[in-house]
Order: C-alpha cells, then sequence, then structure tokens
C-alpha cells in the first residue's frame, strides 16, 4: 500500500536579504494520492508544483502541514520514493546496467539477484542491447528510460516525476508517454508527475490536480475517467482538456 | 543503431588511418632537421673554437648523451629525480580529500579557504631558501618544493570538479537510498575526477619544473644537479643533454597521466584526443 496524503501544506523559502526577500512556493496544499493511482500536478512554470515535488522526496521540509505516506511522516530521501528527473541525472560514469544496479546497491541487495533485476527492467524499458552502454552513447528518449529503469528497480512505494519529458523533441515525448503508459500498467506503482502540459497530463493520469499561480494550491481536483490509450481527437478529451485549458487560463488572467 | 554502425566501420578505418597520421607527422619534422642541420654545420665549421664550446654541434650533443646512457649516470640522476617527484606526488594527493571536504562543507571552505588564498600566489620557487634551511640540501627539501607545485593545481581542480557536479545527481543518488559516505565516495569522487585527473596533470607538470630548480641548487643528485654540475665543468654537451632528458620524461608523464585517464574513464571527453 502507497497512499499520499497532504494536509495544510506550505513552505517558504527564507530571504538572506531585503533584495532576496522570502518566497511562499506553497500555502494550503490539501490532496491525497491513492495507492497504485498515477497523479499529475499540473501547472504554470514557477507555481510551486516542483517545490511540492522536492517535499515529497525529502529533499526540503515543509514549513508548515503535514505530508504523510502510508501514515507515517516523510522523512530524508529514500528508494520508497524515488524520483526521476527531466535532466535524467544519470550517473554518467556508469553504464546503463550500473546505473540501474545503483539503487539496489544502496539497498544491500544480493548480487546474483541485483542482476536479474536489473536484466528485467532493461527488458520493461526496452533497452536490451544496450546494457554495456555509456549515458553519453544514447539518446534523450534512451537515458530516460535508464532513469525509469533506474527509479522502478528499487520497488519505491511511490514513483516521482519532475516534468520526466519536456527535454525531449515532440515525437520522442509522445512515444515516451506511451511507454511510461506500457511500463506503468506492467508495474503498476503510486505515482506523482509534474508537467506544464495538460495533453501529457491527460495521456497519463488518473487524477489531475490543477495548481494557481504562487503561492502555490490546488485549485482544481479531476478524475480522469476515461480508457486507455486515450485518443486524442476523442470528444471526451477534447473537452477536459478544454476545461482544464480554462482553469489554467483563469489563473493565468489573474496575473494580468 | 547509427551507433553501432559507426563501431563496425570505425574498426579498420584507424588502423590505416594511423599508418597515415604517422607518415604525415614524419613529413612535419622537416623543418627540425633544417635546424638541426643548420646548428650542425654553424657549430662545426662557422664558430671559433671557444664560442662552440658554448654551442656543441648536435653530434657531440649524441655522443654525450651516448656516455651519459652506458655508464648509467643518466638513470641514476633520472631515477633520483623521479623518485622524489613520485615521493611528493603522494603526498600531494592530500590535496584530493582536502578538496573534497571543502566542496562539501561550506564550514571547512569558509576556515581553508583564506589560508589556501595567502599560500597559493606564492610561487614553489621562492620557498627554495626557506626550504634548504629546514631540510638542508637532499630529497626532503627537493619533494617539499615539488609538493609544493604540485598540491595547489589538484586542490584548485578537484574543488572545481566537485563544485560542478550537476545538483540533480546527488539528489537522484540521495532518493535511491545512498547514504552521505556512500555518496562522496561514488558520486562527488566519480563525477569529479576527471577533474582531479585534470589536477594531477597539470601538478605533475608543474612539480616537474620546481624538481629541476629545486636540484639545481639544492641537491646532491638529479637531472637538474646533473646540469648545473656539468655547467662548472664547462660540459655544455651533458648539459644539453640533460636539458633534452627532462623535457622528454616531462612530455612522457604528461602523455600516461591521459591514457591512464582515458582507459580508467572511457565515459570522460575530458582527456579526448
Amino acid at each position: 500500500m502507497a497512499t499520499l496524503t497532504a494536509t495544510g501544506l506550505a513552505k517558504e523559502f527564507s530571504g538572506h536579504s531585503a533584495d532576496d526577500p522570502s518566497v511562499l512556493a506553497l500555502r494550503g496544499v490539501n490532496f491525497t494520492v491513492n495507492h497504485n493511482e498515477f497523479c499529475s500536478v499540473l501547472g504554470h512554470s514557477g507555481c510551486g508544483k516542483t517545490t511540492l515535488l522536492t517535499l515529497v522526496a525529502g529533499f526540503e521540509e515543509p514549513t508548515e502541514g503535514e505530508l504523510l505516506l502510508d501514515g507515517k511522516p516523510i522523512g530524508k530521501p529514500g528508494w520508497e520514493r524515488s524520483m526521476i528527473f527531466q535532466d535524467y541525472a544519470l550517473f554518467h560514469w556508469l553504464t546503463v546496467e550500473d546505473n540501474i544496479a545503483f539503487g539496489l546497491q544502496m539497498k544491500d541487495v544480493a548480487r546474483a539477484k541485483q542482476k536479474s533485476i536489473v536484466g528485467n527492467y532493461i527488458n520493461l524499458v526496452g533497452l536490451t542491447g544496450f546494457e554495456k552502454r555509456y549515458p553519453h552513447q544514447l539518446s534523450g528518449g534512451m537515458r530516460q528510460r535508464v532513469s525509469i529503469a533506474r527509479a522502478l528497480a528499487v520497488e519505491p512505494q511511490i514513483l516521482l516525476m519532475d516534468e520526466p519529458f519536456a527535454a525531449l523533441d515532440a515525437q520522442n515525448r509522445s512515444l515516451m508517454q506511451q511507454e511510461m503508459l506500457r511500463i506503468w500498467q506492467h508495474a503498476r506503482k503510486t505515482c506523482l508527475l509534474v508537467t506544464h502540459s495538460i495533453e501529457e497530463a491527460i495521456a497519463l493520469s488518473d487524477r489531475i490536480l490543477v495548481m494557481t499561480r504562487r503561492p502555490g494550491t490546488i485549485k482544481a481536483d479531476i478524475f480522469v475517467d476515461l480508457p486507455r490509450p486515450r485518443d486524442e481527437d476523442d470528444p471526451d478529451v477534447i473537452a477536459l482538456k478544454k476545461k482544464i485549458r480554462e482553469l489554467i487560463h483563469n489563473e493565468f488572467e489573474i496575473e494580468h | 543503431m547509427s551507433i553501432i554502425a559507426t563501431v563496425v566501420t570505425a574498426k579498420p578505418a584507424t588502423v590505416r588511418s594511423r599508418w597515415l597520421t604517422s607518415a604525415r607527422r614524419l613529413k612535419n619534422l622537416g623543418l627540425l632537421a633544417v635546424v638541426l642541420l643548420l646548428w650542425q654545420v654553424t657549430s662545426t665549421y662557422i664558430l671559433d673554437k671557444t664560442t662552440a664550446v658554448l654551442l656543441p654541434p648536435p653530434s657531440a650533443i649524441a655522443f654525450a648523451g651516448w656516455d651519459l646512457i652506458r655508464s648509467g649516470d643518466l638513470f641514476v640522476h633520472l631515477s633520483d629525480s623521479l623518485r622524489r617527484e613520485l615521493v611528493a606526488f603522494i603526498w600531494a594527493t592530500s590535496a584530493i580529500p582536502l578538496a573534497i571536504a571543502m566542496g562539501w562543507s561550506k564550514t571547512i571552505n569558509d576556515q581553508v579557504d583564506p589560508l589556501i588564498e595567502v599560500l597559493r600566489p606564492v610561487p614553489p620557487l621562492a620557498w627554495i631558501p626557506l626550504s634548504i634551511l629546514w631540510f638542508g640540501i637532499g630529497d626532503v627539501q627537493n619533494q617539499f618544493i615539488i609538493f609544493l607545485g604540485m598540491f595547489f593545481p589538484i586542490l584548485l581542480n578537484t574543488i572545481a570538479g566537485v563544485k560542478n557536479i550537476e545538483p540533480n545527481i546527488i539528489r537522484a543518488a540521495r532518493c535511491l537510498g545512498a547514504s552521505e559516505a556512500r555518496i562522496l565516495r561514488r558520486i562527488v569522487l566519480r563525477a569529479a575526477l576527471p577533474q582531479i585527473i585534470t589536477g594531477i596533470r597539470i601538478g605533475l607538470g608543474v612539480g616537474w619544473m620546481a624538481l629541476v630548480a629545486a636540484e639545481l641548487v639544492g641537491a646532491n643528485s638529479g637531472l637538474g644537479f646533473l646540469i648545473n654540475d656539468a655547467r662548472t665543468l664547462l660540459r655544455t654537451d651533458v648539459v644539453i643533454v640533460g636539458m633534452i632528458t627532462i623535457g622528454i620524461v616531462g612530455l612522457i608523464i604528461d602523455r600516461a597521466i591521459r591514457v591512464i585517464g582515458r582507459r580508467a574513464m572511457p565515459w570522460s571527453r575530458a582527456l579526448a584526443a
């Protein structure tokens, strides 16, 4: 089981001087991500959605409020909450298989078992034949596959994703979204994805949390009850896209 | 797919292109040959006997070199110099943990940095008088000077290497369950390795220069001593043999570090070509 609950979450980054005032990034954030649910957080850049993710990962501590995973407060970063980064953050001095094995070594998994787990995930993300390659020898999409495999191999309770496909070109992005969906359906997990792409959120999610601009809070909590794979031209998808676009657009209007 | 294709076609091409580059390089030595020839003619036929002592012809240098090799003197001095360089290098590697600690902890950085800023601009050679008074003539004095020449390049490059690590790489390791100790050893040290190797390359080069200077004035053996000793005997041919040896060995050390670095870090392009 892995249920993530946030209550009254706030995060303020303290400033150091008058020129560098403190910034309230998040305020009064409440939500629950249910077990095995794929949840997206959608918002403008600078709305605090990435801050939310760093709190869940444990890189930062919330200023106020509570963040619970299965009823237990979130502490230091650990493999229960592994993360996929926009810039892949691969260990460039390790081969594909060693990158994926890294977390298993940190968990002190027996060597023979590491090998079979790594093999499974290499298969799952479609990197067979590239085990001995270094990240710089791979394309962006393939690097992100390594990153996905690395994050999944430690069997986290919740998988965190920070705009994972934003650095890819349009074709690769939609391909990787389909791949992510396929991988998720094979290795079902609680997922929290941060994105600014409405299409991406609709293609992948069970739930979409729309955020306000800074200080960010949850503006809308939308259940996406449509069968996957979701066709862009499906009237229901179009209607949902329109609804979310209006929500975000209104937010933009307030700003100006 | 394209990766595999380039690897396959590249193999037979490299062997042939290596021959071609060697041939091309040989052609590049044309000017050097002309200079040597002019030198030979000048020293033998144009200069008078007294002046020719100051600039012996290349043939005389070659004979002097051959004599020094045959008698084993050259190797005695060379091995003394190399041993000093090596001992000093072992001490100078202490810059690596210090730099990592500085890159990792702000407190350590803030405390150590002013000390380094004061010491760094003093050229290693300026330490020689004090070093002779402290350690006398001999190995320790030389090693101290070489150590000073090596320490700062290694330290500064390692600090830069640690500071340039992408923060997300550290975060990624953290959320895969790595402890602080493991992050330092398995992430920070590895990610900064290309810059550490660069620092070592520069350090060994500076150290080699400092070594010769230290041996010129404060040693009873070594290549620096050899050329200074030959000067007092007006053996300019031996002086030049010593100079050439110093140059060649410096070059070999530099190349060796590059080859080792490339072997150890096939993932890094810092030392390529």
